[in-house]
């Protein structure tokens, strides 16, 4: 019970100082918009084009965007050595872990949710047929997106390439997630229904999910404190 | 049983070693002040006794427990070179933070008591990043005072304080001092340290060259301790 | 001492290496769908087995690093996964060659080429770390920590991308069928050799390591002085 308390005092921490700025949660939208825009050019959007690679292209704004998102998560607490403050009060590095993955993957959630209607304006997409299975989906990818993100963002807080190396890191490792997501995605938008064809990506995406979490929660500690 | 304990403590960065067979200790209601020149390791062994990293070698205890024990740091308090409180929150939301986390019964009350021996309750909403920089020192002193901390871990606490910031760190430090509470802290301000200090340590080149009780030949000469036992 | 093992190793790995040449160019016939350039199996196989087992022994150096802090792991994993990092370059630029060879392309998304490319992006990113890390302790702590998520990593994109395939059909390099023993027995000689270099390469890069551990630490204390 201590352990969710803390983990919320975190998770409440984190939302307040973000909303409050937003600076993370504007540049993460705005280039979500922006990489939507530019791939209406990249190809002719044609119904049959679109469909086919509708998941593809949602998640590579949805990985691209997080990524702004989360490089902060970590990034945060570096002025005023403010993660000297965390490490040393009384909370496990596993309940800070969970609570600052809590509040990130609250906004990137918030950043795809906002982005999903938009993408069905800008290629008339009728996105809605499988909500809740998509749904289901874009909260399996973008927790393991989150842990992925945010144990990398803890991993190269201290180093001065920091921006750059994040996203280098971070896509190799999310490839399966990111391709099981993509699959079912595409299929959901199109108006499929979760099967025995396309579960073997939903099985992917728990397994991944709670491979990494389990191993970011491990290895958290020895990734914050010398 | 000793408040601080560090035994035979070597920290390495790569093969060379930063702190060399350090034993060093501090007993309640002790002031230790940690002398020695910059690179002498005053901060890294400050950051191993507070639990942010490990000593290669040796170790240090806290009341008898490992520093990183979650009861152990529920006793210390620690203000590095940074402040430790977020710019984009108010000086009251910071202070209930850390109240929260450390599990403090009444939050709020306590943030506001801090914040008014620290002098800032007029400035309870006003965001940390508007603060001029002694008023984020004394937000710096009352978060690491809040919870009331057997032990207070100070690495060179009087840098770029102001005046102001300095009376209220050393009335604040004096009182925990009378209260039974360990004080450790690492500085160049020989003058207001040693007016505080009971004990001197003094480190060189990571090895500890003196040991002792303050004495007022340090007091009235704050650069004997350097003299005498230092290298030049 | 060491030098002596590391020469022994290298005239070994050597010998075996010029006379499985011999045995692949000479003796082996031609097989039968694919002509000469099937031969390059010998080499694209085991480039790929020993590259795994680089990548395995240096998650479990990683690992014990971090249990132990002793450098010596530090040092192990990172020439273990330097190693295998080349093996792995090998084991692409062969299945490339094969490929361009057998069906006129340069690539061709092949379940196995394509794991073997990202776990490649995925070690390469070891090496970026460590490179943008300059104090040791911090450095072979945070590094050890993403090896151990890249390890963990590469059976799930085998598997993701074996599934992905299975989905999309695409021509694969070795067709059913059982194997002729002669070229089972060589391939397996080939992996041995190509063990034997990796091990020699892995000493060598060591020994670079100590050497540069000693430089850093002199010249810290020339600093502190």
């Amino acid at each position: 019970m201590e352990f969710i308390r803390q983990m919320l005092v975190i998770t409440g921490k984190d939302l307040r100082a973000e909303l409050r700025t937003k600076e993370a949660i504007n540049a993460s939208l705005a280039f979500a918009l922006v990489i939507l825009l530019l791939f209406s050019f990249a190809f002719d959007p044609s119904e049959e084009t679109t469909r086919e690679i509708s998941g593809g292209l949602l998640w590579i704004v949805f990985a691209f965007a997080g990524t702004l998102v989360l490089n902060r998560s970590f990034a945060r607490e570096v002025p005023n050595d403010c993660l000297d403050g965390l490490v040393a009060a009384p909370i496990s590095a596993a309940a800070l872990f969970m609570g600052k993955a809590l509040a990130n993957f609250a906004l990137v959630l918030a950043v795809e949710l906002v982005s999903l209607p938009v993408f069905g304006i800008f290629y008339n997409v009728q996105w809605t047929r499988q909500f809740w299975a998509l749904l289901l989906v874009l909260a399996l990818g973008t927790w393991g997106l989150t842990v992925i993100g945010m144990i990398f963002s803890a991993l190269t807080v201290n180093i001065r390439l920091r921006e750059l190396m994040l996203p280098l890191l971070v896509y190799p490792v999310m490839i399966p997630a990111l391709m099981g997501a993509m699959r079912l995605s595409t299929d959901l938008v199109a108006g499929k229904p979760l099967s025995s064809e396309n579960d073997v990506w939903l099985r992917l995406l728990v397994a991944f999910d709670a491979v990494f979490s389990a191993l970011s929660l491990v290895l958290v500690d020895t990734v914050l404190v010398g | 049983m000793r408040a601080v304990a560090a035994e035979g403590v070597w920290k390495f960065y790569g093969d060379y070693p930063a702190l060399r067979d350090v034993i060093l200790h501090a007993e309640p209601g002790q002031c230790l002040a940690l002398i020695g020149r910059n690179g002498a390791g005053k901060t890294t062994l400050l950051r191993i006794i507070a639990g942010f990293s490990k000593a290669g070698r040796g170790h240090v205890r806290i009341f008898g427990n490992d520093p990183r024990e979650t009861e152990t740091r529920r006793r210390v308090g620690f203000i590095g070179h940074g402040i430790s409180v977020y710019d984009e929150l108010s000086a009251l939301e910071n202070l209930m933070l850390f109240g929260r986390l450390y599990h403090l019964p009444d939050p709020r009350k306590t943030a506001m008591e801090w914040l008014e021996r620290t002098g800032l309750e007029r400035a309870k909403d006003g965001l940390v990043r508007e603060f001029s920089r002694g008023m984020r020192q004394r937000l710096a002193v009352a978060r690491a005072f809040l919870h009331q901390p057997s032990v207070l871990l100070l690495d060179e606490p009087f840098t770029a304080l102001d005046d102001r910031a300095i009376a209220v760190l050393q009335r604040l430090l004096k009182q925990a001092l009378a209260e039974g509470r360990t004080v450790i802290l690492s500085t160049h301000q020989l003058r207001e340290a040693l007016e505080l200090a009971t004990h001197v340590a003094l480190l060189n080149r990571g090895a500890i060259a003196f040991h002792g009780e303050r004495t007022p030949e340090m007091v009235s000469d704050p650069g004997w301790v350097y003299a005498r036992y230092g290298e030049g | 001492m060491r030098e002596k093992i590391i020469y022994g190793l290298g005239v070994i790995a050597a010998v075996l290496l010029a006379r499985n040449l011999y045995s692949i160019f000479m003796q082996l016939p031609d097989e039968a769908s694919q002509g000469m350039i099937y031969r390059i199996i010998f080499f694209h196989v085991p480039a790929a087995i020993t590259a795994m087992l680089c990548s395995a022994v240096a998650c479990v150096e990683s690992a014990m690093f971090l249990i132990t802090r002793n450098f010596k792991h530090d040092a192990i994993a990172l020439s273990t996964t330097e190693v295998g990092l080349a093996f792995l370059a090998a084991n692409l630029v062969t299945g490339s060659i094969w490929g361009r060879i057998i069906w006129g392309i340069w690539w061709t998304w092949d379940a196995r080429l394509t794991s073997a490319l990202i776990c490649w992006v995925l070690y390469a990113g070891y090496l970026m770390l460590r490179r943008a890390i300059e104090e040791p302790a911090e450095r072979a702590r945070i590094s050890a920590v993403f090896n151990i998520f890249a390890f963990t990593d590469v059976p799930i994109v085998f598997f993701s991308i074996k599934w992905w395939r299975t989905q999309h059909p695409q021509p694969v390099f070795w067709g059913g069928g059982s194997i002729d023993p002669d070229m089972f027995r060589t391939a397996a000689l080939n992996l041995l050799a190509l063990c034997l270099l990796a091990t020699v390469l892995v000493l060598i890069r060591l020994r670079q390591e100590e050497v540069q551990r000693e430089i850093d630490t002199m010249r810290r204390y020339a600093h502190a002085i």
